[in-house]
């Protein structure tokens, strides 16, 4: 089946089997690395990705059901004011050990900085709880997101 | 640095660089080269760094990176003995060859000790070099010039030439030999010690293409690889022929597979136009297996078997010292407890991939691999080709924590790659990872300890039930013979026993001393209870007793005082609230000191919370890079936690796991804060990937029982024994 996307702007079409996930179309289909794999199951957050600028797990979303929402992703989130402010933040505090999850934190932290612009610690717990960071930076992940709170946009 | 020939001369050389400028590279002599007696020496002598005449320097990342920060904290010994402005660097990965870079495996926390004086010693030479240069142009003596920021000056004149002006004249000259360079004095460094960002940040927060999974090649293919639940399963008969039609796979077949869990696998490959393809064929997949000898294992028997072998004495000594029966005899208290613990994955989060090209008899291969070396010699092995015809390159990798230490992966997709005679990306899913995965294995201990009339520790015994195989202990299943308290008690006795197992096993972040921290801390623990004395002071007591000695290179003053410090700055001693506690556990292991305290407390129902963490550790003179040093103590602390907490491998045949859910991480609710604290010392500085790990668990279970009166005395911990 052919799908036409909207992917960071631009539009954008993938030839794949109806049931294949996001996360697959976006990296194997449209070569977009950033997006990572990580459980396949929408347990860690490693393939968030934005559609309509909510944060979706790309690994248990069929394209079929994407229609013609606007996908936003790793490599086009620095064009929206809040994620070059978390980007900035990220490369600041040194956040990544491995990097491998760094996407999809970012990702959820965008969502959550649009939700919460000066979140609590509670709030920053809450909304980052469901993406694992193996290499467990998690101390940083948090003084980035609260740097990039207090930075203006 | 040891320099086996004094005459042994490193060479710098030029040549044109792409783009018309020059290099200038540290490099070996092609009739070193062919020198193969001088092979390990070679190692040392290395091509590291490129200077361009735009003044743009390349400096060679010699070790796998992982996320322990190695491709930005190693260069930066380089640049900052070199004096290279930071901002002209360029880090390049450097390509697989042992043979010129010496060591290019990421495991033990060595890559800092290896490398680190000998990178040091590359840098000083190069800028010996370029200082010389400038000094024959300006004809003044080099003593008079010095270098700073990429530039060499000549003060009395006023005069500078920046590197690129230089580097194709210092190339002509001959090269200083590598142990004569001088260093620089610790307070003339301009990087080491300083808090730097990772050299890869920019493509990571971008989302750039940077790992294993992210190759990509013109008309590549993608596989899985279908195996046993059974650890050592094989396929006896299968629907292959059906899978094979299913859309877009190309090729579906069987591999027989070899007995050795280092070897191929028995399993069914799947070769597709799209991962998602093979993954979805991979469903309808019917396979009968034969799940031979290892069906029979699992964790409820091998609790009972533990039991039973603490009813006799232990199959083999580990070490002796005095006579235990003596010492327990002249004992007036005597405490025994039993500790276990079970087998743990690695749960990396990039799941294990490969790409592999093979072409004309020769493999090309992209791997995420700690021990790409070792990976090629198995591929060569496994295929029966020479190691000569595979080329490697290593990319950055979304963890390692040891499991890539194991190239199984590597092997899979270079078997596949030549099967299918295609460009072929292996990737494994989540439900692989855990149950194929080398797991760091369980373990029991039943301790015994002796207190004499003055509280001191007169008589300690430990017997450990551990895994073997054919009698010999799995891997990463031995106690090593030197364990604390060794050297500090008059009689001392460790034995083992082996519970008969086939179970892939290896190397865990802080491989044996992520389990004996937990258990022998806990129990020194419990014996400074029974003595009434305070932990820390009980500690510190033990490693400063006149009639000690001390094992394996230990030093207890180092101990003592990483211990003390931790002790000040957590406010050990004052009287918490109920229900709270603290405690205190140290560990020597991979050449670093750390002591950690935890904060913790349980509310009626039991559930626990981690308030927060102090550690202080002594990894010798230097920390070389301040922001991955306190990321690898940090990581390595909330890992001991998630452990302690959550991770268990259930055995039935095989590893009963498939997913995060069922071997929990961590997650950012539930995170302490972790203060941590450097006490350097005059001593060589060593790697931090590891030696933080081991004490937090301890210093955990410590805190729990001063909260509750309640001792841990099994991994993970049940919330239900505080309810
Ligand atoms: S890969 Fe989608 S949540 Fe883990
Ligand atoms: S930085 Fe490695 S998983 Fe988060």
């Amino acid at each position: 089946m052919k799908y036409p996307l909207k992917v960071n702007g631009q539009q954008l079409e993938a030839d794949v089997d109806a049931d294949t996930p996001l996360l697959w179309v976006l990296r194997d289909t449209l070569k977009l690395k950033g997006t990572k794999f990580g459980c396949g199951m929408a347990q860690c957050g490693a393939c968030t990705v934005h559609l309509d600028g909510e944060p979706v797990r790309s690994c248990v979303t069929p394209i079929s059901r994407v229609g013609d929402k606007a996908i936003t992703t790793i490599e086009g989130i620095g064009t929206d004011a809040i994620g070059a402010k978390l980007q900035q933040a990220w490369k600041i505090l040194d956040v990544p050990q491995c990097g491998y999850c760094q996407a999809g934190q970012i990702m959820q932290a965008v969502s959550l900085l649009r939700q919460f612009p000066k979140p609590t610690e509670q709030q920053i717990g809450d909304g980052m709880k469901r993406n694992f960071c193996r290499c467990a930076a998690y101390h940083r992940i948090k003084q980035a997101i609260q740097h990039a709170a207090e930075q203006e946009a | 640095m040891q320099i086996a020939n004094p005459q042994r001369r490193r060479f710098l050389q030029a040549s044109a660089a792409l783009g018309g400028g020059f290099l200038l590279s540290l490099y070996l002599p092609p009739w070193r080269q062919a020198n193969a007696a001088e092979t390990d020496d070679m190692a040392h002598l290395s091509a590291h760094i490129r200077i361009h005449s735009s003044g743009m320097i390349e400096i060679m990342s010699v070790i796998p990176e992982i996320g322990q920060s190695i491709k930005t904290s190693l260069t930066m010994v380089i640049a900052d003995e070199l004096d290279a402005d930071w901002a002209n660097v360029i880090v390049e990965t450097a390509p697989l060859d042992s043979a010129t870079y010496g060591r290019q495996s990421a495991g033990g926390s060595r890559s800092i000790p290896s490398h680190f004086d000998q990178h040091r010693r590359i840098g000083a030479a190069a800028k010996q070099m370029l200082i010389a240069a400038a000094a024959q142009q300006w004809q003044v003596p080099a003593s008079e010039c010095r270098a700073s920021n990429s530039r060499v000056l000549h003060q009395a004149s006023g005069r500078s030439k920046t590197y690129g002006e230089l580097a194709a004249a210092a190339a002509k000259l001959d090269a200083p030999t590598l142990d004569k360079v001088t260093l620089k004095k610790p307070s003339e460094f301009t990087l080491i010690g300083k808090f730097t960002t990772g050299v890869d940040n920019d493509a990571i927060v971008t989302g750039q293409p940077l790992f294993g999974i992210d190759v990509d090649l013109p008309d590549m293919l993608y596989a899985v690889f279908h195996k046993c639940q059974v650890f050592g399963g094989k396929v006896r008969r299968s629907n292959v022929a059906q899978i094979a039609k299913l859309p877009g796979v190309r090729h579906a077949f069987v591999v027989d597979g070899v007995d050795d869990f280092q070897g191929i696998s028995s399993g069914i490959a799947i070769v597709a136009d799209s991962w998602w393809q093979a993954e979805k064929a991979r469903r309808q997949l019917e396979v009968e297996w034969d799940e031979g000898w290892a069906k029979q294992q699992n964790s409820p028997s091998f609790d009972q078997q533990a039991e039973q072998l603490w009813q006799q004495p232990p199959a083999a000594t580990l070490s002796r010292e005095g006579d235990v029966t003596q010492g327990f005899s002249e004992c007036s208290k005597v405490i025994e407890a039993e500790y276990r613990y079970p087998f743990i994955a690695h749960g990396q989060l990039e799941p294990n991939n490969c790409t592999a090209v093979w072409q004309q008899h020769k493999l090309t291969m992209w791997v995420p691999s700690q021990a790409p070396d070792r990976g090629r010699r198995q591929v060569a092995d496994a295929l029966n080709i020479n190691e000569d015809d595979i080329t490697v390159h290593v990319t950055r990798m979304g963890g390692g924590f040891g499991r890539r230490l194991f190239n199984d992966y590597m092997v899979e997709a270079a078997w596949i790659a030549k099967q299918a005679q295609a460009p072929v990306k292996l990737l494994w899913n989540r439900q692989d990872d855990f149950q194929h995965d080398y797991y760091r294995p369980g373990g029991y201990h039943k301790f015994k300890a002796g207190l004499d009339a003055n509280g001191q520790l007169h008589a300690f015994s430990d017997h450990f039930v551990s895994f073997g195989h054919n009698g010999r202990p799995l891997l990463a299943a031995s106690m090593h013979a030197s364990e604390f308290p060794i050297g500090f008690v008059p009689h001392l006795q460790y034995g083992s026993s082996l519970i008969a197992a086939q179970i892939p096993t290896g190397w865990l972040r802080a491989p044996t001393s992520n389990a004996m921290g937990f258990v022998f801390q806990c129990m020194l623990d419990e014996v400074a209870h029974a003595a009434g004395q305070d932990p820390l002071a009980f500690q510190l007591a033990l490693l400063r007793r006149s009639d000690a000695k001390p094992a394996n290179g230990f030093a207890p003053q180092r101990m003592a005082a990483v211990l003390e410090r931790v002790g000040q700055l957590s406010g050990w001693g004052k009287t918490l609230p109920k229900g709270q506690g603290k405690g205190i556990a140290c560990y020597y292991s991979h050449a670093g000191y750390f002591a950690e305290v935890v904060h913790a407390s349980v509310d009626a129902k039991g559930a626990i919370s981690i308030e927060k963490v102090w550690a202080v550790g002594d990894v010798g003179q230097f920390i070389v890079n301040p922001s991955g040093a306190q990321h690898q103590v940090q990581g390595s602390i909330l890992e001991g936690l998630s452990q302690a907490l959550y991770q268990k491998v259930e055995i039935d045949g095989g590893a009963q796991v498939s997913n995060y859910h069922q071997h929990k991480l961590l997650t950012m609710d539930a995170v302490p804060p972790v203060e941590v604290e450097f006490l350097p010392s005059d001593n060589p500085t060593t790697g931090l990937g590891e030696p933080a790990l081991p004490p937090v668990i301890p210093a955990l279970c410590n805190a729990l029982f001063v909260a509750t009166g309640k001792r841990v005395r099994q991994l993970p911990i049940k919330p239900e024994m505080f309810a």
